[in-house]
C-alpha cells in the first residue's frame, strides 16, 4: 500500500464533508489525514484527504466519491509535482537550562516561538510530514507536553489550477 | 488544438445547466404559496400520478394541500409498504415512484425499501416530514436524522432549508432518481418548511454542477469491443437489470440475433430477452441452471451489458470465468473493474452501447460458432430444470409456480419475495417481456411482494399482477392487501406456504446437519396464521389448495376474479429445494444439479 493524496473539490455545503467522511470508512478506507477549507469560489470547498491504499481500491474509491452529487472533481496530486505542507503547534518544556538548547532547534528547523512561559515554549512549524517528524525527533528529548497538527494540504506545482475548469461551472 | 475562448466556454457550461424535466404546458408564473403548497404543486408539475404515504405530525401541512390536489395519493398500512409499493409502480413503468412518511418511525420505515432501491437502481424519490428547523438536534419528540440514516443508502439526499427551495430541490430529487443509474433519493422537510409562506414558479434551475452522467460510449472502446466479439469462439451475452433500466430490450434482441451470440439474464434482468428465444441459454448465478453457469465459466468474452459482476452470479470471484476476457457496459463507472477487472470498460447508456455496437458490427460476416452452441444446447438438453415429485405425496410448489406461469401467461406481472419460491418463480415462469418480472435481487429484502404487487398494480391496472410470495415474507408485509381491498388494487398473491423460511431450511439441511434451528413457523402445524381467513379479514378473498390436481382450477378461479384482492394459500411440502445450486463461496465449476449430483462434461470439448 501507498499514501496518496487526493484534491476533491465539493459544493461547499452543509454535510457534504460528511458524506465524503462517511463514504471512505464505509468502503473501508483509513484516512491518513483531511484538511477543508474555502476556495477562491466561496462555493466550492476543497478537502485534501491522505489514503493509504493500493492503486485498484484507490480507483475504487476515486469513482464512487466521484459518484457524490457534491462532489465536483478530484484530482490526485503526485508528491513530486505538488507542494504538500502540514501545520504542527507544539508545546516543548524549555526551562532555562535548555531554553537556548531549544531556541536553536527552533532555528534550525525555520520554525517559531508563538507562546513563552516560564518553563515551557509553543512552538510553530510547518512543511512536510518528514520535516515536522524530525523537528519532532529533535525536540522529544526537551519533553513535549503536548501537540497538535492539521491536516495536509497541497497545490500542485506552475501555472495550472484544478479549480479552473469549466465543468466546475463556476460562476464567472 | 486552439484554446477555446471565456465566452464559447460560458456558453457551454451553461448548456449543461439541463432543464428541468417538467413538461411545457407545466409552466407556472410565481404565485404566493405556503411551502407544504409548494410541494404538491411541484409534484404536479413533475407529472406524479400517484404517492404511497400516511401521514404524521411533521409532514402533516403536506396533506392538507394534497386533499384537493388531482394528485392519488394511496394510504398504505406501514410506510415500508409505501416505499416497496412505489419500488414495484417505479419497477413496473420505469417512471419515478413516490412515497411519503411522517418524521422519526415513519421515516426510518422507510429505511428497508431505501435501501432495496439502492441495491436494485430502482428511481424512487421518499418525501419526510422533519421537525421544525428550531427543533432540529434536540432530540425533539419524532426526530431522527433521516438524512444521515439514509447517507448510504440514497444516491443523493436533501434536507430543505427554505421553502423558497422547494420546488428546484424537487425537480433535482427527480431528475437524480431517474437518470444516470437510477436510485432513491430523499428529501427531507421540516414542519416549518412546509408552513411557511413562499413564492412557487415553475420550471426552476437545476443547480447540479456535480452531476454529469455519461451516456454515450466512446467510440474507441466501441470498435474495441467489436473486435474482440468478432474474434470470440465462445462469446456469452451477460445482460442484467441495466437493460431493462435502459428499455433496450430490443436493441438487446438486434444484437444477439445479428451476432447469434448466447444470452444468459441475470435474476434482475429476467424478461429482457425472451426466455423462449433460441438463443437464451438461463439465468446464471447461484441457483441459475447449468447451460448458463457453465456458458459463463468457459467463454473466452463476457460481453457484459448492464450487470454488476455481483458475488451471486460470479460464486468465488477467482475461479469466476477464467478464460474470459471482459467487455463491461455500465452508465456507472464505479461498477467497471469493482469485481472483475474489465478488458474493455465502456461507460454510457447501455442503450447507446448496444445501438453503437449493432452499427459497428452490421456490416461484419459472423461467425456461426457451431462448436460452441453444440456444448450449450447439450447442456441444455441434458440438464434442464426441472424438479422431482415429493416423495411424501405433498404438492410440488415448482408445479403449482410452473402453473402459474402457464396460466397466467407472458402479459402478467409476477411479483416474488425471497427465498425458495423467488428462485423457482425466476426459474420455472417463462418471462418473455420486459418489466414482467419484479423482485428483490440486491437487497434480498423479505416482505416485498405483496406491497410492490400493489405498486405494480396501481400503474397497470390492466395487467394482471400476480405477487408470488412465501409464508415467511407474507407475514411481514400483508398488510397492505388492506390498502389494496380499499383502493381497489386487486392484485393476486400465491402463497407458497411450505411452513417454514424455506431457503433457510434449505441450508440447514445441506449445511447444518439437517438442525432445523427456528425455521418452522407453524403455518402448517398449527395453521397459524390461518391465510384464507386472514385474507378475508383483510377484505380479499381466500382460497387454499392442497393438491395437484386442484392447482390449475384454483388459479384460474382467482383469475376469474377482478373485483378483490385474492389471496391463495398453496400448502407445498416442505423439503423442496432449489436446484441447481452453487454453494455461496464456492466456484461455479462446483455447480449441483441436484443434491450431490454434479453434472458431466465433455472436458476435451471445452
Amino acid at each position: 500500500m501507498s499514501k496518496h493524496t487526493l484534491s476533491v473539490l465539493v459544493e461547499n455545503k452543509p454535510g457534504v464533508l460528511a458524506r465524503v467522511a462517511g463514504l471512505f470508512s464505509r468502503r473501508g478506507f483509513n484516512i491518513d489525514s483531511l484538511a477543508v477549507g474555502e476556495t477562491e469560489h466561496p462555493e466550492v470547498s476543497r478537502i485534501t484527504v491522505v489514503v493509504n491504499a493500493d492503486e485498484q481500491p484507490l480507483e475504487q474509491v476515486t469513482k464512487q466519491l466521484n459518484k457524490l452529487v457534491n462532489v465536483l472533481k478530484i484530482v490526485e496530486l503526485e508528491a513530486s509535482t505538488a507542494v504538500q505542507r502540514e501545520l504542527l503547534l507544539v508545546k516543548v518544556r524549555a526551562d532555562r537550562p535548555v531554553r537556548s538548547q531549544v531556541l536553536e532547534t527552533v532555528e534550525l528547523f525555520r520554525a517559531k516561538v508563538v507562546d513563552v512561559a516560564p518553563d515551557a515554549l509553543t512552538i510553530e512549524a510547518t512543511g512536510t510530514a518528514e520535516k515536522l517528524d524530525a523537528l519532532l525527533r529533535d525536540l522529544e528529548p526537551y519533553g513535549i507536553k503536548e501537540m497538535v497538527q492539521s491536516g495536509l494540504v497541497a497545490i500542485g506545482r506552475g501555472s495550472r489550477s484544478i479549480t479552473a475548469n469549466p465543468a466546475l461551472r463556476l460562476a464567472a | 488544438m486552439t484554446r477555446p475562448s471565456p465566452e464559447s466556454l460560458a456558453q457551454r457550461a451553461a448548456a449543461q445547466r439541463s432543464a428541468p424535466p417538467a413538461a411545457p404546458g407545466a409552466q407556472s408564473a410565481p404565485v404566493a404559496a405556503t411551502g407544504a403548497q409548494s410541494l404538491v404543486k411541484s409534484l404536479e408539475a413533475l407529472g406524479v400520478e400517484v404517492v404511497f404515504g400516511i401521514p404524521g405530525g411533521a409532514i402533516l401541512p403536506a396533506y392538507d394541500p394534497l386533499f384537493d390536489s388531482k394528485l392519488r395519493h394511496i394510504l398504505v398500512r406501514h410506510e415500508q409498504g409505501g416505499g416497496h409499493a412505489a419500488t414495484g409502480y417505479a419497477q413496473a413503468t420505469g417512471k419515478v415512484g413516490v412515497c411519503m412518511a411522517t418524521s422519526g418511525p415513519g421515516a426510518t420505515n422507510l429505511v428497508t425499501p431505501i435501501a432495496d432501491a439502492y441495491m436494485d437502481s430502482v428511481p424512487l424519490v421518499a418525501i419526510t416530514g422533519q421537525v421544525a428547523r428550531p427543533s432540529i438536534g434536540t432530540d425533539a419528540f419524532q426526530e431522527a436524522d433521516i438524512q444521515g440514516i439514509t447517507l448510504p443508502i440514497t444516491k443523493h439526499n436533501f434536507l430543505v432549508q427554505s421553502p423558497d427551495e422547494l420546488p428546484r430541490v424537487l425537480a433535482e430529487a427527480f431528475h437524480l432518481a431517474a437518470t444516470g443509474r437510477p436510485g432513491p433519493v430523499l428529501v427531507d422537510i421540516p414542519k416549518d418548511v412546509l408552513q411557511a409562506q413562499t413564492t412557487f414558479s415553475w420550471p426552476p434551475v437545476l443547480d447540479l454542477p456535480g452531476y454529469r452522467p455519461t451516456l454515450h460510449p466512446h467510440g474507441k472502446q466501441i470498435r474495441e469491443a467489436a473486435r474482440l466479439i468478432m474474434a470470440a469462439r465462445r462469446p456469452v451475452l451477460y445482460v442484467g437489470g441495466g437493460v431493462l433500466k435502459a428499455q433496450a430490450t430490443e436493441a438487446l434482441r438486434e444484437l444477439a440475433e445479428l451476432t447469434g451470440i448466447p444470452v444468459v439474464t441475470t435474476l434482475m434482468a429476467r424478461g429482457a430477452f425472451p426466455d423462449s428465444h433460441a438463443q437464451h441459454v438461463g439465468m446464471p448465478g447461484m441457483h441459475g441452471s447449468v447451460s448458463a453457469v457453465y456458458a459463463l465459466q468457459r467463454s473466452d468474452l463476457l460481453i457484459t451489458l448492464g450487470a454488476r459482476f455481483d458475488d451471486r452470479v460470479t460464486g468465488k470471484l477467482d475461479s469466476f470465468a477464467p478464460d474470459a476476457q471482459v467487455i463491461h457496459a455500465d452508465i456507472d463507472p464505479a461498477e467497471i473493474g469493482k469485481n472483475r477487472h474489465a478488458d474493455v470498460p465502456i461507460v454510457g447508456d447501455v442503450k447507446h452501447v448496444l445501438e453503437e455496437l449493432i452499427t459497428a458490427l452490421r456490416a461484419e460476416t459472423h461467425p456461426a460458432r457451431d462448436e460452441w452452441w453444440a456444448q450449450l444446447n447439450d447442456l441444455r438438453t441434458r440438464y434442464p430444470l426441472g424438479w422431482e415429485e415429493p416423495e411424501d405425496g405433498t404438492l410440488a410448489p415448482q408445479y403449482v409456480i410452473k402453473r402459474l406461469g402457464e396460466i397466467a401467461g407472458p402479459d402478467a406481472v409476477y411479483v416474488a419475495g425471497v427465498g425458495q419460491h423467488q428462485m423457482w418463480a425466476s426459474q420455472f415462469i417463462s418471462y418473455e417481456k420486459p418489466a414482467t418480472w419484479l423482485n428483490s435481487g440486491g437487497l434480498g429484502t423479505m416482505g416485498y411482494a405483496v406491497p410492490a404487487a400493489m405498486g405494480a398494480k396501481v400503474a397497470r391496472p390492466d395487467a394482471v399482477v400476480w405477487a408470488i410470495d412465501g409464508d415467511g415474507c407474507f407475514q411481514m408485509t400483508n398488510q397492505e392487501l388492506a390498502t389494496c381491498a380499499l383502493e381497489g388494487i386487486p392484485i393476486k398473491v400465491a402463497v407458497i406456504n411450505n411452513g417454514n423460511l424455506g431457503m433457510v431450511r434449505q441450508w440447514q439441511t445441506l449445511f447444518y446437519d439437517s438442525r432445523y434451528s427456528n425455521t418452522d413457523l407453524g403455518t402448517h402445524k398449527h395453521r397459524i396464521p390461518d391465510f384464507v381467513k386472514l385474507a378475508e379479514a383483510l377484505g380479499c378473498i381466500g382460497m387454499r389448495c392442497e393438491s395437484a390436481e386442484d392447482v390449475d382450477k384454483t388459479i384460474e378461479a382467482a383469475m376469474a376474479i377482478n373485483d378483490a384482492p385474492v389471496v391463495i394459500d398453496f400448502v407445498v411440502g416442505k423439503d423442496a429445494m432449489v436446484w441447481p445450486m452453487v454453494a455461496a463461496g464456492t466456484s461455479n465449476d462446483e455447480i449441483q444439479f441436484a443434491r450431490g449430483v454434479r453434472p458431466t462434461f465433455d472436458e476435451d470439448d471445452l
